[in-house]
């Protein structure tokens, strides 16, 4: 049943990334009203668990999702097995999770 | 003055060629006939495969200017639009010949999906009422009318990209066991088009609901597989 997993774990990001991306929209029309300054955005940020939470979230349901995508992608579009495929999304998706843990941790501690 | 239609026809198998013909125009003409007309009448050894001229048997399926067709339904006024006609075997199935492809690996994706009846009464017991107007047999009869023309499948992505992927015509007869009370195979069934390849491999492009001669909507069947599947599987009836 490895289709059908890979399947819901990405229907299950996506539909956890919705809310999220609108919320990310939302904060950015607020938060520009002002002025908008990395000083500003940090006083905000930093030492919230909150938004820690929400971008840390989004962070790991996109490496999931993304590399579900790409490894299909792969498969598809090029001469690649599975295997192959499925290594070069896990690294991808390895890279996605640590950039992404990395740009939440500048702007949260 | 009789007029012609200029026609090219794919001759001979896949390292194979169009190959150019004049055909008198005749009103209400449609592709077959063109078909036949250049065998009968220009080159005998052309091949291709029809059966009853009236779309119901799905053998005469070809690629008509590009777009898989049934080709004695399509009149040729509604695909020239007064210009040329390109007709060519259909896509994803290995060319036999001309005009004819090889469907062993479609139909044999239909036994892989489990696309077949299992009957749960035997001829002792006595005839089951079916109702027509119940939600799965609505289901069931708006995906039944499938001749197994392999146009879907030829006008498929994702076939062409996926070697293992079932196509649209198995998946959508499926779909129909799904919703038929009568059948009992539903458990392998929902296994076989779960594996990789299966359901869960469409990718929604569409393209067999916009050419399905008989207006049928294979894509809309393959969600419901993807439902019903991804509901099982939660409920563990799915390992």
């Amino acid at each position: 049943m490895r289709p059908l997993r890979l399947y819901l774990v990405q229907r299950v990001t996506a539909a956890i990334m919705v809310p999220l991306v609108f919320l990310h929209l939302g904060l950015i029309l607020y938060a520009v009203q002002g002025g908008l300054s990395a000083q500003e955005i940090l006083s905000r940020t930093q030492g919230s668990v909150f938004w820690g939470g929400i971008y840390g979230l989004f962070v790991l349901c996109a490496s999931f999702h993304v590399s579900i995508g790409l490894a299909n992608i792969l498969q598809e579009w090029t001469p690649l097995k599975r295997i192959a495929a499925a290594n070069i999304a896990h690294t991808f998706a390895l890279i996605v999770m640590l950039l992404g843990f990395r740009a939440v941790y500048a702007v949260v501690f | 003055m009789t007029t012609t239609h200029k026609v090219s026809i794919w001759r001979g198998g896949a390292d194979g060629a169009y190959a150019h013909y004049e055909v008198p125009a005749r009103e209400s003409q449609t592709v077959l006939d063109v078909v036949t007309y250049v065998q009968r009448h220009l080159d005998p050894t052309l091949t291709y495969r029809f059966a009853c001229r009236v779309g119901m048997c799905g053998s005469c399926a070809m690629t008509v200017n590009g777009v898989p067709r049934w080709t004695c339904r399509t009149h040729v006024s509604k695909v020239t639009g007064g210009g040329e006609l390109k007709i060519g075997p259909l896509s994803n199935m290995p060319i036999i010949k001309d005009l004819a492809c090889d469907m062993t690996e479609f139909f044999e994706k239909w036994q892989k999906a489990q696309s077949r009846f299992v009957p749960t009464k035997t001829r002792k017991d006595p005839m089951e009422r079916i109702r027509p107007d119940t939600p799965a047999r609505v289901a069931a009869n708006a995906g039944i009318e499938c001749i197994n023309c392999g146009v879907c499948y030829a006008a498929c992505d994702t076939v062409a990209w996926n070697q293992d992927y079932l196509g649209p015509a198995a998946l959508n007869r499926a779909w129909t066991l799904a919703n038929d009370e009568r059948d009992g195979g539903w458990a392998e069934r929902l296994k076989a088009v779960s594996q990789n390849g299966g359901c869960h491999s469409c990718r929604s492009h569409q393209s067999c609901e916009a050419h399905c001669p008989n207006q049928l909507n294979p894509a809309a069947s393959i969600a419901g597989l993807k439902r019903l599947s991804t509901s099982a599987y939660l409920k563990g009836k799915l390992k």
